[in-house]
């Protein structure tokens, strides 16, 4: 088994993790499926894009790359104007349409049934837009660096993994000891109860979006800068991220990172030996195997 | 003459899609059953009908050049079976885990007709599926005229079926189950069964679509199973009325017009070069289409009609 398996593994675990942080609070606070939450990923990293496409015409030191890494100050720059537009994507969709039918008291399962055509939507209007031909952050070659053990990586996959980690923790902190995030989980166990309470349940939507649409624009912009930009790539990360928060446990933060990199992992070993063009089938494969034995996942708790 | 040949084969394609409805419709207007993966249960059907039915073929396993009726009982079959392990697996739990199972399905299933070449001819496809009526080929009025009626006789019998299996103790025991599951378990009916039935009543209608989709045009590959199929359906039961058949067979009529018609007026408007891309427009107005409907008027064109008393007060208000 090639070791190199392992880094590869780590490199799309970190995507799919932070991609699954946002769908596993909507689904524990919103309490639904949301299936436009991969087309949140494609449009952050496209928004990203085109912000970056506007200051490297404003600026154009800021496309200048940083030692050792392929990009310039125009990326990190361009991702906080990607975060800002992914998550003003999110709260206005919450707006014409989520919240509405939260407010008619719809059951969930409707709910569910708009996301999918408002995926849809999303994702055809992103192939209207910049069409089907993928697109790139920067056109500059990396050479991998050898880590030993015949793994090799290069400055901008470290950088990702290292980023992904201070996130989680930073995330992880968040929702334990803040009091948004004691909020958060009030509303998680019981809405209705929390309210009653003095949770600013609206704020607490609020706060899920925001924080899940950043992470999924970040996510986006990960695996654009490593891989490429296609309007199908938040589609194609779908069934990952929907198994990444159930195998983490519904709700669980560290889970869906956890969850995330098992997948991540699986697959890159996995590919080794079935080969690449079962890749998709992977995370079907732990989808079932989790609803069979561990429906609750790694973290959650018994009949959630 | 020409016009009514084109004609003729529109409704045929319309009315394969019907059928599929049809299955959603026991799936999830009359039980409330969200699947996700309706084109990987229509491109089962058609997989198993052309691999029994198609002449031998070297490089494919399978090509027993079946009649085209042991293709349909088959495709049925094989779509009963998915959606029997389908639901057994996740009937027991929350609803939404049925709709991501459901959609993993479809993607694993697509990988398979993708990639499993000795089955399923790969991203070819497979062609030379016996078509109805096939000694009429070179007519194509009569030929696609037969052919409606052959596709109008299956929609009617699954319709007769449907209407009647709706209306008999059963039926009303899955709309018990979807209006309050508690109140249906104190009577005695067991919801996971109920559940379970009904979703493989529902996979079996939409292989049978498949089926007769496939041998109604000949051939068939991978990028006709891909998760559009499961939206377009979707957006005709929703548009038609989920929880009334002739709902859903008007919805899929209308609907695939739209479709049809806005396909024509792209590829008129937009340069050869742009219609690729004006094409995800069609699927961007389908979806904000689906989105508005659920919004504003989520019972359909034809709601639910009533099958319990009009004294009973009203229900439902979110279908």
């Amino acid at each position: 088994m090639n070791p190199q398996a392992i880094i590869d593994g780590l490199i799309s675990g970190s995507t799919i993790g932070l991609g699954a942080i946002g769908l596993t609070l909507t689904y524990s606070i919103l309490r639904f499926a949301n299936f436009t939450h991969g087309d949140f990923l494609a449009w952050g990293a496209y928004l990203t894009l085109t912000v970056a496409g506007v200051l490297g015409g404003l600026a154009a030191g800021l496309g200048a790359p940083l030692t050792p890494f392929s990009f310039g100050w125009g990326l990190p720059l361009a991702v906080l104007g990607g975060v800002v537009l992914t998550v003003a994507l999110a709260l206005g969709l919450d707006r014409v349409l989520f919240g509405r039918l939260r407010a008619r008291g719809a059951d969930a399962i409707i709910i569910v049934m708009a996301s999918f055509g408002a995926s849809m939507a999303l994702r055809s209007l992103l192939e209207f837009i910049f069409t089907a031909k993928p697109a790139y952050f920067t056109k500059a070659l990396q050479i991998a660096k050898p880590l030993g053990l015949g793994m090799r990586a290069t400055p901008d996959q470290l950088l990702v993994i290292g980023l992904t980690a201070v996130l989680v923790l930073m995330l992880h902190l968040l929702v334990t000891h803040s009091a948004i995030g004691r909020a958060m989980r009030a509303v998680s166990e019981n809405p209705a109860l929390a309210g009653v309470f003095g949770v600013d349940v609206d704020k607490v939507v609020r706060v899920t979006w925001i924080i899940g649409a950043s992470m999924a624009c970040l996510a986006g912009v990960m695996a654009g800068l490593l891989v490429q930009i296609r309007p199908y790539m938040g589609f194609d990360l779908l069934l990952p991220l929907f198994a990444a928060a159930i195998l983490g446990g519904i709700g669980s933060i560290p889970g869906a990172m956890l969850g995330g990199l098992i997948i991540g992992l699986t697959e890159a070993f996995a590919v080794q030996i079935i080969g690449a063009e079962w890749r998709a089938a992977i995370s079907f494969i732990i989808l079932v195997l989790v609803l069979m034995l561990r429906p609750q996942g790694l973290f959650g708790r018994k009949g959630a | 003459m020409e016009i009514l040949a084109y004609a003729a084969f529109f409704l045929t394609v319309a009315l394969t899609y019907a059928i599929m409805c049809l299955g959603l419709n026991v799936q999830w207007g009359q039980t409330g059953l969200f699947n996700v993966g309706i084109a990987g249960f229509v491109g089962i059907g058609a997989y198993v009908s052309a691999a029994l039915t198609t002449p031998d073929v070297a490089e494919r396993i399978g090509g027993f050049g079946l009649p085209i009726a042991v293709g349909w009982l088959a495709a049925m079959a094989a779509g009963g079976l998915l959606a029997l392990a389908v639901g057994l697996l996740t009937l027991r739990m929350r609803s939404d885990y049925l709709a991501i199972t459901t959609f993993g399905i479809a993607v694993a299933l697509q990988l398979v007709f993708q990639n499993a070449e000795s089955l399923t001819g790969g991203a070819f496809g497979m062609a030379f599926i016996p078509r109805p009526f096939a000694g009429l080929q070179g007519q194509a009025f009569a030929f696609n005229v037969i052919n409606l009626a052959l596709t109008a006789a299956v929609v009617l019998v699954c319709y007769l079926l449907l209407e009647h299996l709706l209306r008999s103790p059963w039926g009303r025991a899955l709309r018990a189950v979807r209006e309050d599951e508690t109140a249906a378990q104190a009577l005695g009916k067991n919801p996971v069964l109920l559940r379970i039935q009904a979703f493989a009543l529902g996979g079996v209608i939409m292989a049978l679509a498949g089926a007769v989709q496939a041998h109604f045009i000949g051939f068939i590959a991978p990028g006709n199973y891909l998760p559009m199929m499961t939206f377009q359906v979707w957006a005709m039961l929703i548009v038609g009325g989920s929880g009334n058949n002739r709902g859903a067979i008007l919805g899929a009529v209308l609907v695939w017009a739209i479709w049809a018609l806005s396909g024509a007026l792209i590829s008129e408007v937009f340069p050869a070069d742009q219609q690729a891309r004006a094409a995800s427009l069609q699927i961007v107005a389908i979806g904000v289409m689906l989105c508005v409907i659920l919004l504003w008027r989520p019972q359909g064109i034809l709601p639910e009609v009533r099958s319990v008393s009009r004294h009973l007060g009203r229900r439902n208000k979110d279908r």
